[in-house]
């Protein structure tokens, strides 16, 4: 396979099967233009920390396109450099509690008997916790001035859910004929489950990271808000605990800035949903184009 | 004759537990009910029945898919449960399948090649990339695909029915077996494929001595395929009758098999138009939760014995020979 | 003189799909006379559950009519299907012409009860009145040897295969219509059962005088119930015939090859032959003879046209250049 080849199969044909669902390229744009403003922006936006008391609240100018915050620091920098903690986090988060999830599900399910059953039990006690007090009580604990310790947390404590479902959907490919093949075969439970019935599940396994990674931001943000993160650094969930903690809800001009952070977060969870749509496509070999 | 047995059923039984209702309790549904059975190496061997008979159950159970409740499955005179880990690895490469849908018997994402070469690489049969490849391409060309090349490296969902069901077969082929249930593989192809398939089969019997059990529910299809064979009629998860092809078509014993053989429709309108079925008592087939007592067949059968046929179940008897029956009007003959 | 109650004149059915146009009807003429059983043979991609689907106008939406005519003569009038907007439709099916599906569960809702079904066939087909309906399916349900209190009360899932066919064929009846298709009632049913149903349409069509159309892959299906037989390939009719002319005087390789290829149970052994390579692509069609490539009578001259059906015996035709050549049939 010519490097030409390759290079057509990883980009130009996955592009023109997310084009196909229509919400899916939407989705895919709004996530593209999100990813690119929050990591490659702050090379050319530099954080605004000049605290200028002359320009509290500012509206809209086309100096500061979304204003200035509570110290006439400008909101629009701070967005953009506010996304990459929280992205990152969240991603690495979604990809713990995957690849929990995966390992445990079709373990349980392909495994049955005993091992589903004790299992299964684990799961259904972490998820009857509550996951948010019991993130909250943990962050009492555990310092949580390391981005990744807070990405580790929110992912050990997430995969319940995706265990069930993943656990589910091997049930069923479990039952079917190429499964029984290959087992009469003697090929092995390790194989079967990774090379077998896995593969068929992978658009299956993406958007469930990709949900992974939204319950993520939503977990992440809402410790912060509530304080339960030291500050460090900066990022879209700080804006939106400061702008409480400022009085910003109770004062007209301050809307931009908690407002902001919030559209910028809904966007990103929005954008990464949607995008999910096209997803199904790249996946199944049958919706491929041309082969 | 016992020797020669490469597969053996041995007052095998298959219970499933089912929940009945919503508020129902789990009731135990008899699938297969003290079935014996011997097959011998080289024949083939027909099963044949309606659904529900029981017939996919027992090849599941012969290829080792699922486990008997009571009962042992012989394999060369061993029980395959009580195998250590070397004789069941070599059973399970003896014994293998064909399914009956060509749409979901391949993992629709794996190129024919990975399909062939999993099992190859497996067992140690192939070690580098190209040695699987050259033995991928003589399984497609065995199985008729040709040329190979222009199958290897697509997916199945490009491939006709017919061709994928080769593709099964190619792939039930790479351990060498020595027994392969057949289970409906050609029911869900059509009809002017079914025959170039079963004829497949045929050859590679005679050219690899491979034993079959062809299950279908295609009297029509068994008689064909096993011609020089053995057919058994099974109803409701018991053995009726099991005899010589020829003999069981031409005369059969069992008033199931009557009834069965008077209802097929055939395709010749005169043979067809002139069939008289036989009228059986009920039209209700017993659900496998509530079998009748006694014989299975009793409820419907036209010859029923009271007192008799509903309450014991008959043994099989030989009123010919090799030609057998589980019938209480053929006690003693 | 038997009466034309349905004509097909040229149709032409396509179907839209990512590669191209699938023509799944080419050119079909067909006729259906009052009262008679036609079967429609032919294997997947054969045009025959299209040529059915369309005669009732139910194709999926990607498929159409592209050209051609359904003529129904009724009520001293005669209709042209292929120009009904919805609204004639509704009036039209079911109470002139009903389908009857193969009795998978996908035929049924499985969240609704068999008389729940029912009722919303008619209302849907302008049939309000809830005990007409009542007495009418419990009549019909009797009729076709169902418990009807026990099987309106059922859903799908609780009834086998062979009791949801009956129903389906009962439904069908409920507003008496004047032509029944029936697309595969017999496939994947037990052979007990089937020899059940195939009794019922007997029964049925003695009782009511029903046009049946049948669409099968199932040649012992036609053997049994057919008066005429129309073998379909690659979209177009090959033969056409008494059910006596195409089992007995088989005039197209086709035709021919397929009564060769289906055993038999009664007498004896029958060696059988296989008819090599498989159907072709419907979306590119080579010119000529569609069945060519698989045919053991080809000649040059059914690579470059396709041949039109000639009348080879009273009411018999065949699309083949060669039918001379196959005269001696089985």
């Amino acid at each position: 396979m010519s490097a030409k080849n390759i290079l057509r199969r990883i980009f130009l044909e996955p592009l023109i099967i997310i084009s196909r669902d229509k919400a899916g390229f939407v989705g895919f744009i709004f996530l593209l233009f999100i990813l690119l403003l929050s990591f490659i922006g702050p090379y050319f936006i530099k954080l605004d920390t000049e605290v200028k008391l002359d320009k509290i609240y500012q509206f809209p100018s086309r100096e500061h396109i979304l204003g200035t915050d509570n110290q006439g620091r400008d909101i629009f920098s701070q967005i953009v450099n506010g996304g990459k903690d929280v992205i990152i986090v969240a991603f690495l988060a979604g990809l713990i509690s995957t690849l929990i999830a995966v390992s445990l599900g079709s373990l349980s399910a392909y495994a049955g008997g005993l091992t589903d059953t004790i299992i299964m039990f684990i799961t259904e006690i972490i998820l009857t916790i509550p996951q948010f007090p019991l993130l909250a009580v943990l962050a009492a604990f555990v310092r949580l001035t390391n981005p990744t310790m807070l990405a580790f947390i929110i992912g050990f404590l997430g995969w319940p859910a995706l265990a069930r479902a993943i656990r589910s959907q091997v049930l069923s490919i479990k039952e079917r004929d190429y499964i029984e093949a290959a087992r009469v075969l003697d090929l092995g439970r390790i194989h079967i489950i990774f090379s077998e019935i896995l593969p068929n599940m992978l658009s299956y396994i993406v958007i469930s990271l990709i949900m992974a990674m939204t319950g993520a931001v939503y977990s992440q943000v809402g410790l912060i808000i509530l304080g339960l993160v030291p500050f460090y650094g900066h990022n879209w969930g700080l804006m939106i605990q400061l702008a409480w903690t400022r009085g910003a809800i109770f004062y007209k001009g301050s809307i931009f800035y908690i407002l902001s952070p919030i559209i910028a977060i809904a966007l990103f969870q929005w954008s990464a949903v949607t995008f999910t749509r096209s997803l199904e496509g790249i996946f199944n070999p049958r919706l491929r184009a041309g082969e | 004759m016992e020797d020669r047995a490469i597969i053996q059923l041995d007052h095998v039984s298959k219970s499933f537990t089912v929940r009945s209702g919503i508020f129902g309790g789990r009731k135990s549904m008899q699938v297969i009910g003290n079935l014996s059975l011997s097959i011998q190496k080289g024949e083939v061997l027909c099963l044949v029945g309606e659904s529900g008979c029981g017939k996919t159950t027992t090849g599941k159970l012969i290829v080792g898919l699922i486990k008997p409740t009571s009962g042992r499955i012989l394999f060369e005179g061993q029980d395959i449960w009580s195998m250590n880990k070397d004789e069941f690895k070599n059973y399970r490469k003896a014994v293998q399948i064909i399914h009956q849908d060509p749409y979901s018997s391949l993992n629709p994402v794996h190129r024919i090649y990975n399909i062939l070469s999993a099992p190859l690489f497996r067992h140690g049969i192939v070690k580098t990339r190209d040695e699987a490849e050259e033995k991928v391409l003589e399984l497609l060309d065995r199985v008729d695909l040709t040329p190979p090349r222009d199958f290897i490296y697509k997916y199945p969902h490009q491939l006709s029915g017919g061709q994928r069901q080769r593709v099964a077969i190619a792939r039930s082929l790479t351990l060498n077996p020595r027994f392969i249930v057949a289970d409906e593989a050609v029911s869900m192809l059509d009809v002017s494929i079914r025959l170039s398939i079963i004829e497949l089969l045929r050859r590679l019997k005679e050219e690899m001595n491979v034993t079959f059990l062809f299950i279908t529910h295609d009297l029509a299809m068994a008689k064909y395929f096993g011609w020089e064979g053995r057919i058994a009629v099974m109803y409701l998860g018991r053995i009726v009758e099991i005899g010589p092809t020829p003999r069981v078509i031409e005369n059969p014993l069992h008033p199931y098999t009557k009834a069965l053989l008077m209802a097929i429709p055939e395709a010749d309108p005169q043979v067809t138009r002139s069939k008289k079925p036989m009228q059986l008592r009920s039209l209700d087939i017993p659900s496998l939760l509530n079998l009748p007592p006694g014989c299975t067949f009793n409820p419907r059968c036209p010859f029923w014995i009271e007192g008799t046929c509903d309450r014991e179940v008959p043994d099989m008897y030989e009123p010919e020979k090799d030609h057998y029956v589980s019938c209480f009007l053929f006690r003693g003959k | 003189m038997a009466k034309e109650i349905l004509n097909i004149e040229n149709l032409f059915v396509e179907y839209s799909n990512i590669r191209g146009k699938v023509k799944a009807v080419r050119g079909v003429n067909l006729k259906l006379y009052k009262g008679e059983n036609l079967a429609l043979i032919g294997e997947s991609g054969s045009g025959k559950t299209t040529l059915g689907t369309a005669i009732i106008r139910l194709l999926p939406s990607s498929g159409y009519i592209k050209d051609g005519r359904i003529v129904y003569k009724g009520n001293g009038n005669e209709y042209d299907i292929s120009k009904f907007n919805e609204k004639d439709l509704r009036q039209f099916r079911w109470k002139e012409i009903a389908m009857v599906f193969q009795s998978a569960l996908n035929s049924f809702n499985p969240v609704l009860k068999i008389w729940d079904q029912i009722y919303d066939t008619a209302k849907a087909h302008g049939i309000t009145n809830r005990g007409f309906v009542r007495d009418r399916a419990i009549s019909l349900l009797r009729y076709v040897q169902l418990d009807p209190e026990r099987v309106i009360t059922s859903y799908p899932h609780e009834l086998s295969g062979g009791m949801r066919q009956r129903v389906l064929i009962a439904m069908s009846l409920l507003l008496e219509p004047k032509i029944l298709i029936l697309d595969e009632p017999t496939t994947a049913l037990d052979i007990l059962t089937q020899r059940n149903i195939i009794e019922l349409l007997r029964t049925i069509k003695a009782d009511m005088g029903l046009s049946m159309i049948f669409i099968s892959h199932d040649l012992s299906l036609a053997a049994e119930l057919a008066d005429r037989v129309a073998v379909m390939y690659a979209g177009a009719i090959v033969e056409l015939g008494s059910v006596e002319d195409i089992f007995y005087r088989p005039r197209h390789p086709y035709t021919l090859g397929l009564i060769k290829a289906v055993p038999t149970v009664t007498a004896g052994f029958r060696e059988l032959y296989s008819i090599p390579g498989s159907p072709p692509d419907l979306i590119n069609l080579s010119p000529g003879c569609k069945f060519a490539p698989r045919c053991e009578y080809k000649e040059t001259e059914c690579e470059k046209d396709e041949p039109k059906l000639v009348e080879v015996g009273p009411e018999h035709f065949v699309a083949c250049f060669r039918h001379k050549e196959i005269s001696n049939g089985r």
